[in-house]
């Protein structure tokens, strides 16, 4: 697939080099897109924020905003806006003063900027907290503080780094909800860094999943959600992944044997089922459905949501749901062997 | 059951719990140390000439020594900070070459004798010295043996604790605020003016106050560089040392209101300084 370079909107390619660690991200985005950059701890996704922010310098590559070549444009001149992770929100001064500092230093007057601050925070819903400094505001309402000053010097570009991961999960539903709707009113790019693919779901209109400073895979989130093409990915949506070569309704997988699937495909492919789809047998089935069956030794238990998740290995490494009744009734332990089946009709096979 | 933990806790938490006393070998230095300190202070208040005080107080010569000292020491400090915060800055938080060595030299008066650092001065800007004899030449401006003369002195040996200090202070501040600041369109020098030195503001004052007492009890870089004028160059400390040789009562006397006028400002201080250092 060959993207144009849009006039309109981000098109960049970050490559930063320090150390031995190297980041090489292409990147493109239309006005009113919001691009999650997805990926574990140190796969980069923080340095690309940098890069782009003008705060690290790019070792190669390009990067255009509406047209505007901005590689060589230091972060102060930038029309950039950053949410950063724990927000850093200036101390000493107002949430109305840390609003307003952005629109002071782009050239408005003490009181054009000060009015612009308090219409923000007015939006953001927080009218009655204009005085008080950082230290005596709640996580939920620093975040929008953050968010009103980013936003205040009208950005081209948006970045937010991580923005809900230093909210406890009540406050961070409720952020959450609030920070996509001021997400789907703004009108230039967003790119928001998570390693949470909630997050990145229901925030972002487009995944980009980095690891180890490559891009693995993008597209729609439901798209990614369905056909991971990493464990990484497959992990963060819960689904058991394989690959192997498809021979029309059977693919051979690289770890060995054989499944059955729907899908009529030929070449490289991925198999992929949840760990619900799986169901587990003390003693070989007879007479059972399901052609896909592998012997297999529990390596541990877990309990997951108000099911027991049981990791798996032997013939087929996997993970399987079960509810903690059938768990007892089968005496399942680590150690224990079982046989594991999973019908065709629950795997999904798509080309690799 | 919980309320029986949280009593193994607060029990735990308990500054002295049994046989954890102060060791003997660490408590006697301690108060050996301690007695030092304080022993001279207390004779100096209790060999103090207290019937002529008053009279000795009185001597228009004391005030003006003590009025001299405050305005050369107050304005020494200012300069430190003009010069000494942006200095802090430079070293903290940029990278060019040679700054490790920068860095050593703006220390070097912290361990060069103060009577050395008089002659360095007189050399630089001494009426031959190799600035010196330029600003004579061209702005008919002499340093050595002016009440400028002891400021320039002062600041020569307070400037370094002001740079230490402040540099301590700017390394420890979170360097992403002028990132943040950056990202919202203020320069490096607005970044820095906005930001960074009201976070630092409490680190700056505490140098500050280094300074002052340092250049306030200056004296060896003084009589070398400014010599010794009564109501020019004669500071507290030069008449106190002077009133020693021939006026022993006269010295206690000007030393007592040397140590009055420190403990006020250390008590005025403590608050700030408690905090930042």
């Amino acid at each position: 697939m060959t993207r144009h370079p849009p006039s309109q909107g981000l098109d960049a390619r970050l490559v930063v080099e320090h150390g031995s660690f190297r980041l090489d991200v292409a990147l493109s985005a239309a006005p009113g897109d919001v691009v999650a950059l997805l990926g574990p701890n140190g796969a980069g996704k923080t340095t690309a924020l940098r890069a782009l922010a003008g705060l690290a310098p790019l070792t190669d590559g390009h990067l255009r905003l509406d047209g505007a070549d901005l590689a060589r444009t230091p972060p102060e001149s930038r029309p950039v806006g950053v949410v950063f992770q724990d927000y850093l929100l200036f101390p000493h001064l107002t949430a109305l003063d840390n609003v307003a500092f952005g629109p002071r230093c782009r050239g408005a007057g003490r009181s054009e900027a000060r009015a612009r601050a308090a219409a923000w925070l007015e939006r953001m819903g927080l009218a009655e907290h204009v005085g008080a400094k950082p230290k005596r505001l709640s996580g939920g309402q620093a975040q929008r503080v953050a968010l009103a000053r980013a936003l205040a010097t009208d950005p081209r570009l948006l970045l937010l780094d991580e923005p809900l991961a230093a909210l406890d999960a009540r406050t961070r539903l409720e952020v959450r909800a609030q920070l996509r709707r001021h997400l789907a009113d703004f009108e230039a790019v967003a790119v928001l860094v998570t390693h949470d693919p909630l997050d990145a779901m229901v925030l972002a209109d487009r995944l980009v999943v980095v690891e180890r400073g490559r891009v693995v895979q993008e597209g729609a989130p439901a798209d990614i959600a369905r056909h991971p093409r990493t464990d990484y990915i497959a992990q963060l949506v819960g689904l058991n992944l394989y690959r192997g070569r498809a021979d029309g309704h059977t693919v051979r997988l690289d770890a060995g044997p054989k499944v059955s699937t729907t899908e009529d495909l030929s070449g490289p492919a991925f198999v992929a089922f949840p760990p619900g789809a799986v169901t587990l047998y003390r003693d070989r089935p007879t007479g059972s459905s399901a052609r896909n069956l592998w012997r297999c030794e529990v390596a541990g238990l877990e309990s997951h949501g108000d099911q027991i998740r049981v990791e798996l290995t032997g013939e087929l490494p996997l993970a399987a749901d079960l509810t903690a009744v059938a768990v007892a009734e089968l005496g399942l332990h680590p150690g224990a062997p079982v046989w594991a089946a999973v019908k065709a009709t629950q795997t999904h096979a798509y080309p690799a | 059951m919980t309320s029986t933990a949280q009593d193994t806790r607060r029990k735990a938490r308990r500054p002295r719990a049994p046989g954890r006393g102060v060791p003997p070998a660490l408590l006697a230095p301690a108060l050996i140390g301690l007695a030092f300190l304080l022993v001279p202070l207390l004779a100096l208040v209790v060999r103090a000439p207290w019937r002529d005080l008053p009279e000795q107080l009185t001597s228009p010569a004391v005030w003006d020594a003590l009025r001299l000292s405050l305005v050369c020491a107050t304005t020494a400090t200012a300069l430190s900070l003009v010069v000494g915060v942006p200095l802090a800055w430079l070293l903290a938080r940029t990278d060019f070459p040679g700054r490790s060595l920068v860095r050593a030299l703006v220390t070097l008066p912290l361990v060069l004798p103060p009577v050395v650092g008089g002659v360095a001065l007189l050399l630089a800007l001494g009426r031959n010295g190799i600035v010196g004899r330029w600003l004579d030449e061209w702005f008919g401006v002499t340093l050595p043996f002016t009440t400028a003369g002891v400021v320039l002195a002062e600041t020569f040996v307070a400037l370094p604790f002001l740079v230490i200090s402040v540099e301590g202070t700017l390394r420890a501040a979170d360097p992403r605020f002028e990132e943040a600041a950056a990202t919202l369109g203020a320069s490096r020098f607005t970044a820095f003016r906005r930001v960074t030195l009201p976070l630092i503001a409490p680190g700056v004052a505490a140098g500050a106050v280094l300074a002052w007492a340092r250049a306030l009890g200056e004296f060896g870089a003084t009589i070398t560089f400014a010599g010794n004028f009564p109501g020019r160059t004669q500071t507290m400390p030069l008449a106190v040392y002077l009133a020693l040789q021939n006026d022993p009562a006269a010295a206690i006397a000007l030393s007592l209101v040397l140590l009055a006028v420190s403990v006020a400002v250390l008590a005025g201080l403590r608050d700030r300084w408690t905090r930042a250092v």
